[in-house]
């Protein structure tokens, strides 16, 4: 029979959370690297045992964590003891180095900071860990301040894609209020060389060579905080989301606007409808049926809460524009939490589940698509993200 | 023989207990010491000083006999105390909060 594993990251550790696929009974592990912030965890495509997860903090830096048995132990990749100092692996599994060198054309070293002038690239932490879909070994990062990393050796080392930031409009990228980071990374099935990436607050990227070379996919897009609504770049995109069938289809939830491209992200239209605000993070689509997608409305960008104290899950079956609010189960009334961008999945069972954190340290989870809804756990400290993994 | 003590965090991600005694070739100094460290407990790396930089990470002090050294010269020779394994060389955490 098939089980779910879902991988929550917190404020102050790691969860996973493991149920059968009737998921009624969930089993609760961790907390994990207990004390850290763990922004991110994903499992592998091609290895569900193979998981990867970014452990960071305010004192220490960066670390990334690597388990090769679904969750039970974990591994600092090259990183472990030694015993022998002449001859120990190099622990590079945390060093995340911008690439300066000629080789990429342009090696920038600056973008605009908050107070309108050009600020030095300094990397800060790791936001979004995401598993190659045909090798275990090999997994990109996208990190703060924004730029897209990879390993081909189980995270062991990491080089930049240094021509997202080379290509020529990085001077113009700036922070967002939570930093400059690269959040989402969207991988192709269907095309190994195109990637999709977004970043607060520039924008979405296209790749078509595998990371080679990267332009601005943000026509249609309008933001009115900036000078230039419809600028190339500077819009604050908070997540993306595709179906793997349909991979040339992107939904996007932007800081206000939920939008939709049919064409690779070329060319974007804003899908909110009836929603009661367009303003939220989380985005996905249901596992199934790729014109049903999910978001969180969320007041506005000065109350990170849901409108009314309502928290209410909104389901679109026909790709946006229409909306029907899923509230079954969710708390109705005084509840006044957030669901931060990667804070949404879904898994891949018959009867397609649902599942969110948020900050107040709820997983919300539906077996059945959305239609109801319970809380998995309720007490875990502010979930950063979630992720879910479908096991045969 | 150097003796060292980690912060909380650092010893668990180290999986260390205690302090940790290192062995130092030449002068002892804040780099002689972070670099025996580091090559011993290479998921340390990044975790005390940038990579690059090699700098002090801003958040993290470093003390000894009773003194904050944090903005010493790393390669000035530390107490003597230090070098002799009287006194640990300490890695401290900023405490933040209210």
């Amino acid at each position: 029979m098939s089980s779910v594993r879902v991988l929550v990251g917190t404020r102050k550790g790691a969860f996973i959370l493991t149920s059968d696929g009737k998921r009624k009974r969930w089993k609760v592990s961790g907390p994990y690297f207990a004390g850290w912030e763990i922004y991110h965890m994903k499992g592998s495509p091609a290895d569900p045992n193979r998981l990867y997860a970014s452990q960071t903090s305010g004192w220490f830096g960066q670390i990334i964590q690597r388990s090769s048995d679904g969750g039970k132990t974990w591994e600092t990749p090259g990183g472990g003891m030694t015993t022998a100092p002449g001859g120990m692996p190099r622990g590079e599994s945390n060093k995340f180095v911008y690439d300066t060198t000629p080789e990429t054309g342009k090696p920038l070293t600056t973008h605009q900071f908050y107070d309108g002038t050009q600020h030095p690239w300094e990397f800060k932490r790791v936001w979004h860990l995401e598993p190659s879909l045909t090798d275990p070994d090999s997994v990109y990062a996208g990190v703060e301040d924004a730029a897209l990393f990879c390993s081909a050796d189980g995270g062991k080392t990491w080089q930049e894609l240094a021509g997202l930031r080379g290509h020529g409009t990085g001077p113009k990228w700036q922070p967002g209020a939570g930093g400059m980071g690269l959040h989402t990374i969207l991988l192709d099935p269907s095309d190994p060389g195109r990637i999709f990436i977004a970043i607060s607050a520039a924008g979405a990227f296209r790749t078509d060579d595998a990371g080679k070379t990267w332009k601005p996919i943000n026509r249609g897009l309008k933001s009115q905080y900036l000078p230039d609504p419809n600028a190339e770049v500077g819009h604050c995109v908070h997540h993306m989301a595709m179906h793997g069938s349909r991979p040339s289809v992107l939904f996007m939830q932007k800081h206000w606007d939920v939008m939709r491209s049919d064409d690779a992200g070329d060319s974007w239209q804003e899908v909110s409808g009836n929603l009661p605000t367009d303003f939220g993070f989380a985005i996905d689509v249901h596992a199934h049926e790729p014109d049903t997608i999910y978001v969180v409305p969320i007041k506005s960008d000065s109350e990170h809460y849901p409108p009314k104290g309502k928290l209410r899950v909104y389901r679109s079956r026909t790709g946006g524009n229409e909306w029907e609010a899923l509230t079954k189960g969710l708390p109705q009334r005084k509840c006044y939490v957030n669901v931060l961008r990667d804070a949404m999945a879904v898994d891949s069972l018959d009867s397609c589940g649902v599942y969110f954190g948020t900050t107040g340290g709820q997983v919300f989870a539906s077996a059945d698509a959305g239609d109801t809804w319970a809380p998995i756990v309720r007490y875990l400290p502010a979930v950063l993200s979630v992720e879910v993994q479908t096991l045969p | 023989m150097i003796r060292v003590v980690l912060p909380y965090h650092l010893r668990t991600l180290a999986r260390v207990g205690g302090e940790v005694k290192l062995d130092v070739n030449g002068v002892v100094t804040q780099r002689s010491v972070l670099d025996a460290l580091e090559a011993s407990y290479p998921v340390l790396r990044g975790t005390i000083r940038d990579h690059v930089t090699e700098q002090r990470r801003p958040f993290l002090r470093f003390f000894a006999c009773e003194q904050d050294l944090s903005h010493e010269p790393p390669d000035a020779p530390l107490p003597e105390a230090v070098a002799s394994g009287a006194e640990p060389f300490l890695v401290v955490g900023a405490i933040a909060g209210g």
